[in-house]
């Protein structure tokens, strides 16, 4: 399908350069390739004694978060501040929007305190293009999640993942399992797995829990979990959220895990070299056993440290400061 | 001001299947002469029409006008004046104001205060339960003794079936046309928009089709065992098209209306997040819209309306499913009825006939037509006139239309009701 959103005219610049991270969707192959390549240069900063670049130096960084979320809202503050920036985190139990300000008086507000960016998660599809829509000029917002729309830099730093455990991804056969209904990151990773040029991007997952022509994504739907994970080369678990499964979408935990939860049995009908990978949290026993998620296979837990480099070089490229900006900017014509 | 000459107008009146140029005679806020005036008539107003065309006023099914209740939006005066500079000189009012239409009270009230406005007719339809809340039906033959044209549930579910049976078996009792908005109050109960690839890469959450064909069927079922005379409001599916088509064919007294946007609009013009899009029923697919200007042109579909709901810019300035949702849209129903004209949807008759003598012979009311001794209700439009739609310039006070920058063709120069000229443009 012919998609009419063009939200590139809002994410990049006249220069075609990242102004807002809002979505991965219609991005070019060379800004996600740009933004790896930035981040693979930033995860030795995180290795070093003094994990500090000036890239961001005086600029104010504002982690707006509509919704609780430890990690994601930890990854970003410590990219910002491995950047040298000023963090402000604002909590919106706190917050005036709590108290009925809407949320574009909110921004305004921050605004006009001089801040630079915004980290925004809300609960909201689209929430992070309308405040784009509306920002100050200098002002670059980074979309953190917003509803289950999308999740683009989550999306990226399993992209980072992938790349370093894989090499290429022209050949690879990603699996996502589980909730897609519901996952912003999964909408994220489809197009950013489509856009990098993988082989297949399958999707696993009961009918209740994948949405309405999923297909039209540039997936291969599977309902059955033995048959989607045959020869792949990457799965993606993603979280179960329990409430769910409360209402009429599942039965019961039991009957999930014994269909779709990720076993050692199971994996062993994916390429013996397979990547096991999950967004956290993880519910161990509901949708990963834990001898998986703790297993040979697993790379969980670089995710997390490869999560603050994709943030730091979304974070210096939308502000005009990556490493490379510089040694771009000069190639170009007069 | 009671004898009025319209001279040399292209007169276009599909109910009495006039087309051509005429001179119009009007005394005494009627119709006395088509062509040739009456012996001794002495107009005291003329309108020179020569160029444009002269048709009846449009009878619209559906606009809230937010009084009582949200004034802060809109009210009876301000919409009534939208309404006539848009050609519209009827309206229909649904209960769902705050306090809702379901005593005579409020009935009354609204009636009042569009005597008091004096531009368009306002009609309203009483509540089919108490509150809308579907548990207690409304004391419906008061409300029509206080004049409600009909009666309705506006958009609320009426979920316990025994009710809506008992509901509807009530207003068969009273002659009532009962007004049916189907949308089943749990599938899609969460959704913002059509459910399908749009909303899938959105990660909005959607309203299959299902939500309104589950609940056509359940309506259609018990309109078949009470005998009730039933109208289903803004259909917006392919499939409620032929449902009610069958439903027609096997003789049952139903009718039905779409909005105007719902035949020019779909889900592909979310994609952008524009809260300007959101409505309910969701706009769907190109195949649905599709099907929904058949039915217009097949006569499935005798009514088209503009689903007016005005909202103050806040409303709207928000994440697109942290907005209500809703289109002013008063002054686009003929704009973009005309347009279809232009599309080749259907024929200029069919399209005037949809928005004129269309709804009011569904309302029950004489208007909607130009037939001498009927009353001139009537609109004078320069069909060459091309405009371009700039929100802040619509009468109406929500300037809620995601038409902004639309061009189009054909304007209302003069509006008269029962023969009084409350709206000319300039």
């Amino acid at each position: 399908m012919n998609f009419p959103g063009n939200w590139n005219t809002m994410q990049l610049d006249a220069q075609g350069r990242l102004r807002h991270f809002l979505t991965v969707e219609g991005l070019p192959r060379r800004i996600l390739t740009d933004i790896l390549d930035t981040a693979d240069s930033f995860v030795v900063v995180g290795e070093q004694p003094v994990k500090k670049v000036p890239l961001l130096r005086g600029k104010t960084i504002v982690n707006l978060f509509f919704e609780t979320s430890t990690r994601t809202r930890t990854t970003f503050e410590l990219a910002a501040k491995r950047l040298s920036a000023d963090v402000l985190n604002i909590n919106v139990s706190t917050s005036a929007t709590a108290k009925g300000e809407s949320l574009l008086d909110t921004q305004k507000n921050l605004e006009a305190m001089h801040t630079d960016m915004f980290v925004v998660r809300h609960q909201h599809s689209g929430a992070s293009h309308f405040m784009a829509q509306h920002a100050a000029p200098h002002v670059s917002i980074i979309n953190a999640g917003d509803g289950q729309h999308a999740h683009p830099t989550q999306a990226m730093l399993d992209m980072l993942t992938i790349r370093r455990h894989k090499g290429a991804f022209d050949s690879l056969c990603v699996a996502i399992v589980g909730d897609i209904l519901h996952s912003r990151v999964a909408r994220s990773q489809i197009h950013a797995l489509n856009t990098l040029g993988v082989g297949e991007v399958r999707v696993i997952a009961p009918r209740t829990l994948l949405p309405v022509d999923i297909e039209s994504l540039g997936t291969r739907v599977f309902t059955s979990l033995s048959q989607g994970l045959a020869g792949v080369d990457v799965v993606i678990m993603l979280r179960l959220q329990k409430e769910r499964m409360q209402s009429a979408l599942l039965p019961s935990e039991h009957e999930y895990f014994q269909r779709y939860g990720l076993t050692e049995e199971k994996l062993a009908l994916a390429r013996p070299d397979a990547l096991v990978m999950h967004p956290g949290p993880i519910n161990r026993g509901v949708e990963i056993a834990s001898s998986v998620a703790d297993g040979p296979q697993s790379v969980i837990l670089r995710q997390v440290s490869y999560g603050i480099a994709v943030r730091m070089a979304v974070m210096s490229m939308a502000m005009g400061r990556s490493p490379g900006a510089r040694e771009t900017a000069a190639k170009e014509p007069e | 001001m009671n004898r009025i000459a319209i001279r040399n107008g292209h007169v276009v009146d599909p109910s009495s299947r006039v087309d051509g140029v005429r001179d119009l005679f009007i005394a005494s806020g009627r119709i006395v002469a088509l062509g040739e005036a009456p012996e001794g008539f002495t107009p005291e107003i003329e309108i020179e029409a020569a160029g444009r065309m002269v048709c009846p006023g449009l009878v619209d099914l559906s606009a809230r006008l937010r009084e009582p209740g949200h004034e802060q939006k809109a009210t009876i005066a301000s919409e009534t004046r939208a309404a006539v500079s848009g050609g519209v000189t009827t309206v229909c009012c649904p209960p769902d104001t705050s306090p809702v239409i379901d005593t005579p009270a409020v009935a009354e009230l609204v009636r009042h205060r569009a005597k008091q406005s004096g531009r368009a007719w306002v009609l309203t339809l009483g509540a089919l339960t108490q509150g809308l809340e579907g548990e207690q039906l409304a004391e419906m033959a008061a409300l029509k003794a206080e004049g409600c044209v009909g009666v309705s549930n506006a958009g609320r579910p009426i979920r316990n079936s025994e009710v809506l049976r008992r509901a509807l078996e009530y207003a068969a009792t009273y002659g009532l046309t009962v007004y049916l908005q189907p949308r089943d109050p749990w599938l899609g109960q969460s959704g913002f928009m059509h459910e399908g690839s749009v909303s899938t890469r959105l990660g909005l959450p959607g309203i299959p089709e299902t939500s309104e064909t589950v609940e056509l069927a359940r309506c259609l079922l018990l309109i078949e065992q009470t005998g009730v005379r039933a109208h289903f409001c803004r259909l917006s599916t392919a499939r409620s098209v032929e449902m009610v088509a069958d439903a027609r064919a096997r003789g049952l007294r139903v009718t039905a209306d779409v909005a105007a946007h719902q035949l020019h609009l779909t889900e592909m013009d979310v994609a952008g997040f524009d809260p300007m899009f959101h409505v309910i029923p969701p706009l769907r697919t190109i195949r649905d819209r599709d099907a929904l200007r058949a039915g217009v042109a097949e006569g499935v579909i005798t009514a088209v309306c503009s689903d007016h709901q005005p909202h103050e810019p806040e409303t709207k300035l928000a994440p697109f499913n942290g907005t209500l949702p809703g289109i002013s849209a008063l002054e686009t129903l003929l704009p973009l009825t005309l347009r279809l004209v232009d599309e080749g949807a259907f024929d200029l008759g069919t399209a005037l006939a949809r928005v004129t003598r269309g709804p009011a012979e569904i309302l029950g009311i004489e208007t909607g037509t130009l037939t001498p001794g009927t009353r001139a209700d009537l609109c004078v439009i320069d069909t060459e006139h091309a405009w371009r739609l700039e929100p802040d310039t619509l009468l109406s006070r929500g300037r809620n239309t995601p038409f902004r920058g639309w061009e189009f063709r054909g304007r209302v120069t003069h509006t008269l009701v029962q023969g009084r000229l409350v709206y000319e443009l300039r």
